[in-house]
Order: structure tokens, then C-alpha cells, then sequence
């Protein structure tokens, strides 16, 4: 039974009027890995999943998810492509006109298929999951702590019950306590449902904790891709330099 | 291996088995419900152990058909009861959202005190900028001149084309109509006096603002709108510099210097399209028109229409500031704060209009 990788990107060019961000990129991501995507500030982690979920054309080289190209021309098609994944971007991208509790239901009234009823209770789910109160549904983006922003933007990325979740960043913003529940949460979902995760982060313990897979953004493409272990033990220097003196204790 | 969500009713127990996930089940939701509503309501017996994935959504759609308790036959792996187990700890009852509809004089007493708030909010940036102003005086060096200066070009040079534009089209309209109507009395020479009054006193003026805020207006409301959506207002406070000198009052500034030269811009060109017309369609000679505008048209109403065009200019700017304040961090609020700029800065227009109308009934009219 060959399953088709879940993300693949081959040759992938991209630039910023001239400024090139990624040189013949390539990744592949099987289902049910959960991979750390490291890189430093500004080396184009965003960009790459901006060009994942097909917000951003590469120049050159080719982007398939679930074995689809996103060039592909069926509407239809990419429709459905892009329900199977939930992102969660970087600084939330909440709808400020929504409440949190319309938010999170706001992906799945659009199904236009389940009853309110269902629809209350998932959003309810969901925000139990992560961490937040019933009452806090009631409240405006504007009206979030950072890290709530953060916590609510998850849940709405998991809404729709993605097979693939792309987090940027997902930790950032959150005290120990939330992100040990963040990596929890996000395991139990991995193990219940065999989702694939693809996440930017900083965050040594959140990498320990949960990925599976490491992927090295450095040079402007993927200098190294494997299980975690394996990664730390590459010698350039951003690996180096990320991992320093924790190297052993995670290992 | 994703296979689609099936369940099998036996005598005494129900088989699920697939992956009971929402992207499977949305295709056939209905036929799926209309199964699990068919199962006898008796059963306690459910064998989940065939089936290959759970999400939340299939977790509750389970629950809500056992009627809100695990049933006690369950046979499920420890991640499936982990998914069901966390639907069980939500509360049982979980109450809607309350929106109490308005009802009809709730929303008128709504409405007024709205627009109570907005007068009161008005006057206290009214004064506000007094204030400003006063400060300024006594420390010159801090006056904004490079924003005030890019306002007067933004809301003045800019807009200088498309109000020339629509003067010229209203002046050759009005000259038209009335020459047609003139013709008939054998009154051709009276188009001078039609044309000069309502053109420099009143159309003018209040074409100018209605373009003006639409185009300035709704732009000022929108810039400070989404400084206040991006936190950049706070920035500048925290930086220590006052919001009312560097943002508001320029654009107010900017506004009243532009407007009235706006004003004589547009009912000059909106002139010179009447008279075109009037060449063409009563043969009436540039120079006649111009040799006998200033008899027909008093010097006061050329001042009338200037200080209309002031007037205009600040109460628009100072109704975009208002409203631009008022925004709150939401897209929602955002454009509701637009259209209420614009509508509002249109209606006070024209209400300002009025009131020139009543205190000027006496001055610069023609005795002939
Ligand atoms: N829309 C854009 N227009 C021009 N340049 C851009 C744009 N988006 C990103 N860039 C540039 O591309 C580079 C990579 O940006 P990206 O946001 O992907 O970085 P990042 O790896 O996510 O960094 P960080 O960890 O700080 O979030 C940066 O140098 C940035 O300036
Ligand atoms: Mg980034």
C-alpha cells in the first residue's frame, strides 16, 4: 500500500522582487510525522508554508499535497484539498469582526451541513482543548491576551478536523504550563487520528516534546531532514548553534 | 486506509467500524444520521473496535445519540474513549447565546443616544484641538507643518481633476436646462444671474464637500481607523507624542486651507462649462457673460461661497477624525465607522448649508 507523501515539494524557487528566499527546496513529509521546521529569523519558514497551503506561487518547482499538485486547475478538487489542513499563522489572523465563539464556528458553518446544536458543542470542544473557558467565547479578538490570540487561533485551526496542521509558531506567547498542554493535546490528536504536522518553532521543549521529524531551513533551502536525533548530529552551523549545549539533554 | 464510516445494527448491538472522521462522513452526513436515528434507542451494546479513526466531530454526533451518556456496553480503544470522554466533561447543557432582539423604541432611544455620544464626542475633540491650538501658539516649533502642508496637497492638488470633472458636467447641465426653459420667456440674458448665484453660492460649496467626503472624509476616517486596528495610535502615545497634534489636526488643517480653494476651482471651471453651453445653445459670447457676471453677481456671494467652503472643509475633517477615533480594533467597526464618517459629515453639510441659507437670506442678493 503506497500512500502518496502527504506534502512534497521538489526544485521550489521563490523570490521577493529579486530577493530570493528559497533556492530548489525539496521536502517530504509522510503521514503521521510530526516535523519541527527550524531556520533563524526571516530565513523564510512562513514562506515555505505559505507555499504549502498554496498562498504563495513558487517560481519554479512544484507543490503537491496528499499527491495533488496545487497547479492543478479543478476548483473542486482544491476546494477539498484545503479542507484536509488547518493552519494556524504566526500572529493568529483571527476575524476581528467575530467573537472567539464565532471564529472557531465559522469553518464549520460553512460546511453548511451540521445543526447548531452540533456546531455549539464542537466549538465548546474545541475550546476546552485548548485550555479556554466557555465565557470566553463571548470575547472579541481585540479583547485576548496574546497568547489566548494564539490558544484561539488553534482551535480554529483544528475546527475542521485537518488530517494535515500546519503551526507557525504555535508556542510562542504561552507560559510553560500552556505549552506542555499545547504538546500534549497535539500528540493525543497525532496518536488518535494519525494527523501530520508540520511546525515552525523555537522552542527546544516543544521540539523535544513532539516532533518526530526535523527539518533544517538554513542557505535558503532544506539542509536537513530525518528523525530528530539524527538532525542534531549534523554538523552546520545553525544546527550547531540551535541545539549548543542542550544537544545532549535531549538526545 | 481511509475507509468511509458504516455502522451495522444487530439484534442487541450495534458494529461501527471505518473512520468516523468529519471529512468522511460529510459526504453521506444524512443518510449517516438518518442510520443512528433508526437505532433502537434500547441498545446498550456498541462495538467500536473496528473503527480506525474517531474525531471530535463523530465523538459528539455518537454522543448526541446515546442521549448525552456513554452507553454501558461500549467497546472502544483507549484513544477512541479518550475522544469520547472528553465530549462526556463538557457540560450537559450548553445554553446559546442570548440575543435579546430590540424592540422598536428601545432602537429609536438607542439611535439618539448614539447620536447624543457622537455630538458630545464631537465637541470634546472640538475643544480638544482649541487646545491644541493654543499650545501650538505658544510653542511654535512644534506645529506639524510637513503633515499639514501633505494633507492640504492630499485632500486639495489631488482632488483637483475629478471635481473639475463633475463641475464642468453640472455647469453645462444647469446651463442647458435653464437656457431651454429662458429661451421660451425670452429671458436669454438672465442666465448670467442663475448661473452665477447657484453656481458660486450654493453648488459650488456643497458639490465640493459632497465629493470631498466622500473622497477625504472616508480616507481620514479609514487611515485613523486602522491606527487604531494596528495599535499605531498607542505607539505614538507611548512615544509621547499627542495623537490630537500630529494626526488629528493636520487633517483638519489640511481640509479647511483646501476646501474653499476647492470651492472657487470647481465653480469657476462649473462656470465656464455653463457659459460654453450657453455659447453654443442661446449664442450668448464669452465676453458678454464675463463682462456682465460681476454686475449680476455681488462680490459677497463669492465670500459667501468661500466661507461655506471653510466651513465645510473643518466640520468634514472634524466629523472623519471623530468617527476615525471611535473605531474600534474590528474590521466590523471599521466600516461601519466609514459610512457613518461620510453619511454624517454629508448630512451636517448640508444642514450647515441651511443655516448659511437663513443668516445670509439678506446679503448678496441683486436688486434689479
Ligand atoms: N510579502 C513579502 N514581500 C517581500 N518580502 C517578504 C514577504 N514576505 C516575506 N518576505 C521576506 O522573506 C524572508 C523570509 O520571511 P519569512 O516570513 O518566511 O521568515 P521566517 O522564517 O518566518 O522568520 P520568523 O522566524 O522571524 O517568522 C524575509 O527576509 C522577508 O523579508
Ligand atoms: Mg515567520
Amino acid at each position: 500500500m503506497s500512500q502518496p507523501p502527504v506534502i512534497e515539494l521538489s526544485g521550489v524557487c521563490a523570490s521577493f522582487r529579486g530577493r530570493v528566499v528559497h533556492r530548489d527546496l525539496s521536502l517530504r513529509v509522510e503521514e503521521g510525522q510530526i516535523v519541527g521546521l527550524l531556520g533563524g529569523s526571516g530565513s523564510g519558514k512562513t514562506t515555505l508554508l505559505r507555499e504549502i497551503l498554496g498562498l504563495l506561487r513558487p517560481d519554479s518547482g512544484s507543490v503537491r499535497l496528499f499527491g495533488v499538485d496545487l497547479n492543478e486547475p479543478d476548483v473542486q478538487l482544491q476546494r477539498d484539498l484545503r479542507r484536509r489542513l488547518g493552519m494556524l499563522f504566526q500572529h493568529g489572523a483571527l476575524f476581528s469582526a467575530l467573537s472567539v465563539f464565532d471564529n472557531i464556528a465559522f469553518p464549520l458553518r460553512e460546511l453548511r451541513c451540521l445543526d447548531a446544536d452540533w456546531i455549539r458543542r464542537l466549538v465548546h470542544l474545541k475550546l476546552a482543548m485548548v485550555g479556554l473557558e466557555p465565557m470566553h467565547g463571548k470575547l472579541m479578538p481585540a479583547e485576548l491576551s496574546g497568547g489566548m490570540v494564539k490558544r484561539v487561533a488553534l482551535a480554529r485551526a483544528l475546527a475542521l478536523e485537518p488530517e494535515l496542521l500546519l503551526l507557525d509558531e504555535p508556542t510562542a506567547g504561552l507560559d510553560p504550563d500552556r505549552s506542555q498542554n499545547f504538546v500534549e493535546l497535539v500528540g493525543d490528536l497525532q496518536r488518535e487520528l494519525g494527523l501530520t504536522v508540520v511546525m515552525v518553532t523555537h522552542d527546544l521543549h516543544t521540539l523535544a516534546g513532539l516532533a518526530t521529524h526535523v527539518a533544517v531551513l538554513a542557505d535558503q533551502h532544506i539542509i536537513a531532514f530525518g528523525p530528530k536525533a539524527e538532525v542534531m548530529t549534523v554538523d552546520h552551523p545553525f544546527v550547531t548553534g540551535f541545539f549548543g549545549a542542550d544537544r545532549r539533554k535531549l538526545l | 486506509m481511509s475507509e468511509s464510516p458504516r455502522l451495522l445494527v444487530e439484534p442487541g448491538r450495534v458494529k461501527l467500524s471505518g473512520s468516523w472522521t468529519l471529512a468522511e462522513m460529510l459526504p453521506r452526513l444524512p443518510a449517516l444520521q438518518a442510520e443512528l436515528a433508526a437505532c433502537p434507542s434500547g441498545i446498550d451494546h456498541w462495538d467500536l473496535s473496528a473503527v480506525t479513526r474517531l474525531d471530535s466531530a463523530a465523538a459528539v454526533l455518537l454522543w448526541r445519540t446515546w442521549g448525552a451518556r456513554l452507553p454501558a456496553g461500549l467497546v472502544a480503544g483507549e484513544l477512541h474513549r479518550q475522544a469520547l470522554q472528553r465530549v462526556a466533561e463538557l457540560p450537559r447543557e450548553i445554553p446559546e447565546q442570548a440575543r435579546t432582539p430590540l424592540r422598536f423604541p428601545e432602537l429609536v432611544g438607542a439611535l439618539l443616544l448614539k447620536a447624543l455620544v457622537n455630538l458630545r464626542g464631537m465637541i470634546a475633540l472640538f475643544g480638544q484641538l482649541l487646545l491644541d491650538v493654543g499650545y501650538l501658539i505658544r510653542h511654535p516649533q512644534d506645529v506639524p507643518w510637513k503633515e499639514c502642508w501633505a494633507n492640504v496637497y492630499k485632500a486639495g492638488a489631488q482632488a483637483l481633476a475629478v471635481t473639475a470633472m463633475v463641475g464642468f458636467l453640472i455647469g453645462v447641465t444647469i446651463s442647458y436646462l435653464s437656457a431651454l426653459q429662458l429661451k421660451s420667456f425670452g429671458a436669454d440674458l438672465f442666465i448670467v444671474n442663475i448661473l452665477g448665484i447657484s453656481i458660486i453660492r450654493e453648488l459650488g460649496p456643497v458639490l465640493v464637500a459632497v465629493l470631498v467626503a466622500g473622497r477625504s472624509g472616508s480616507a481620514m476616517t479609514a487611515q485613523i481607523g486602522v491606527m487604531r486596528v494596528t495599535e499605531e495610535i498607542d505607539v505614538l502615545s507611548t512615544m509621547g507624542i499627542s495623537r490630537s497634534i500630529r494626526v488629528v489636526l493636520p487633517k483638519i488643517f489640511g481640509l479647511t486651507v483646501a476646501m474653499p480653494l476647492l470651492v472657487l476651482w470647481t465653480s469657476s471651471v462649473a462656470l465656464f462649462g455653463g457659459m460654453l453651453a450657453a455659447l453654443l445653445q442661446l449664442d450668448l459670447s464669452l465676453i458678454y457673460f464675463l463682462d456682465n457676471l460681476p454686475r449680476a453677481v455681488p462680490v459677497a456671494n463669492l465670500i459667501i461661497g468661500l466661507s461655506k467652503g471653510v466651513v465645510f472643509g473643518f466640520v468634514i475633517a472634524l466629523v472623519a477624525c471623530h468617527f476615525g477615533l471611535r473605531v474600534k480594533p474590528n474590521t466590523e467597526s471599521l466600516s461601519a465607522n466609514t459610512t457613518s464618517a461620510v453619511v454624517t459629515a454629508i448630512t451636517t453639510v448640508i444642514l450647515f448649508d441651511a443655516i448659511f441659507a437663513v443668516f445670509t437670506r439678506h446679503i448678496g442678493v441683486p436688486q434689479l
